[in-house]
């Protein structure tokens, strides 16, 4: 995923003012800024939604200018809200949403299986669930449509501590996996614990922290994903650019040192 | 196309089965309608003289709540937009959402033709079934594509559920027109004949190729941002 001075536009309002970044496949980027920032107009861009005014993009490969109807198919965007239909059951909505992309029931059930859906919330209607099980279901539904890309709004809104380490689980076995993932979230503790890179996003455009996190001793684990990278606590989310005690953390090992010190409206990966 | 189009309606009817939102409050909504338009007509010699425009007038009635139904179930929790976003072939959302509602309606109608029947007085003729039939099935096609075209228009408009009525009710009126014609000839009504009515069919005809045609071209521009 590649963005170069990219500009984008609701009505007449810049959302993006000259953005640039560049995200590689397995990672797990934090978007982090103020309200307004253009942290979901960014994600919108990425899903293909929001049209480039200017500058270049690509995402999987689909150039954002030319092509952003090809890039749907391959990203999963979940927004504030989930996409669900209430009066449908769960199992209903993830075969519903699999088979928008083909997939066999078998798929389906996988996805529902991952997300600790298939066995007594299966047959429930949505409108009975609560917030966390929503969460859960449209997270299943991302992952019986294949998504490559998950862009996450503010994933653990509604979510209780269980509900939020289940989340955090699932979405590293999904890079593991291969997926990419790119989360705004407000909850820097959390989603910082479970981010490879750190990206800020102020005024539509993109101020670029670190490009990997410390291996620290104190990582917590996911017991029963041990292929997954380690991923260390919360770092420190600097606030300034001056931050240059903010280390790095190897998670994939072809991804090239960058330099850690925050670098503004870089590329980094 | 056609994998999309078959799952958006089999998933809309199924929410109908489920919600029974259709036989639980539009079908009294419309019965209701029938009833008041007899109470306020009174006299059987006009009521019977107007009975396929009640007709149709309590469908158009109803066609705006069902297609508000219709996409109040994919705004509630943005479904429409995780379908844009999806990249789901708009065409087959929008041939879908059409077949649902086109179901949904001939359910609808052929409840209000029976009241008519009982209600109004109407008489149903051996040699106007043909008519009947093709007219009830054109007209109720090109209501749904209409309704679900100007549905999604609407759908991401604030105030979305007083500026429906406002765009449907003028571009129905050729369906209303030529559907009450053709029924009044199916049905005899006034001393209309059969060979009346065929005319009326082909302006539904029309009207069925054009919004099939242009709905299924604009339906993915009109819910796009």
């Amino acid at each position: 995923m590649q963005l170069s001075d990219a500009v984008a536009v609701l009505g007449q309002f810049p959302v993006l003012a000259g953005a640039n970044l560049t995200v590689q496949r397995g990672e797990i980027v934090l978007l982090q800024g103020p309200n307004g920032a253009g942290k979901t107009s960014l994600l919108r861009l990425f899903a293909g939604l929001l049209p480039l005014a200017r500058g270049e993009g690509s995402v999987l490969g689909c150039d954002l200018r030319t092509n952003r109807e090809a890039v749907r198919k391959r990203v999963g965007l979940l927004g504030h809200s989930n996409g669900l239909y209430t009066d449908l059951t769960v199992t209903e909505n993830v075969r519903f949403w699999g088979a928008t992309v083909g997939a066999s029931d078998s798929e389906v059930d996988a996805a529902m299986q991952r997300m600790g859906l298939a066995q007594r919330l299966a047959k429930v209607p949505v409108s009975r669930l609560s917030a966390g099980q929503k969460r859960r279901t449209a997270l299943a539904c991302l992952v019986a449509r294949r998504a490559e890309l998950w862009l996450l709004d503010e994933p653990h809104a509604g979510l209780d501590a269980a509900g939020r380490d289940e989340l955090d689980t699932t979405l590293r076995e999904a890079t593991g996996a291969g997926a990419t993932i790119i989360v705004a979230s407000h909850e820097l503790e959390r989603a910082g614990a479970l981010a490879t890179r750190l990206v800020e996003v102020v005024g539509g455009q993109i101020r670029e922290y670190s490009a990997e996190k410390p291996d620290t001793p104190d990582t917590p684990e996911t017991p029963d994903t041990p292929e997954t990278p380690d991923t260390p606590d919360t770092p420190e989310t600097p606030d300034t650019p001056e931050t240059p005690e903010t280390p790095e953390t190897p998670d994939t090992p072809e991804t090239p040192e960058t330099p850690d010190t925050p670098v503004e409206s870089g590329a980094a990966g | 196309m056609f994998r999309v189009v078959r799952l958006v309606a089999a998933k809309d009817l199924r929410i109908e089965l489920r919600s029974r939102v259709v036989t639980n409050q539009v079908l009294p909504f419309a019965v209701i309608v029938m009833v008041m338009f007899a109470f306020a007509l009174n006299t059987d010699e006009i009521v019977t003289r107007v009975a396929p425009g009640l007709v149709w007038l309590a469908t158009l009635f109803s066609l705006l709540t069902l297609v508000q139904r219709s996409f109040g179930l994919e705004t509630a929790d943005g479904a429409m937009d995780a379908m844009r976003a999806a990249g789901v072939d708009p065409a087959g959302i929008f041939l879908g959402k059409a077949l649902a509602l086109a179901a949904q309606l001939a359910v609808l109608e052929a409840v209000l033709l029976a009241l008519a029947v009982v209600l109004y007085s109407a008489k149903l003729h051996p040699g106007g079934v043909v008519l009947l039939v093709t007219t009830f099935l054109a007209a109720t096609t090109g209501l749904a594509l209409v309704g679900t075209l100007y549905g999604g228009l609407a759908a991401g408009v604030r105030g979305r559920e007083t500026l429906l009525p406002l765009l449907l009710l003028p571009v129905v009126a050729p369906v209303l027109i030529g559907a009450t014609r053709a029924t009044e000839a199916a049905l005899g009504t006034g001393g209309a004949v059969v060979a009346d009515g065929w005319p009326w069919l082909g302006l539904l005809g029309v009207f069925v190729a054009l919004f099939s045609v242009g709905g299924t071209l604009a339906f993915g521009p009109l819910i796009e941002e």
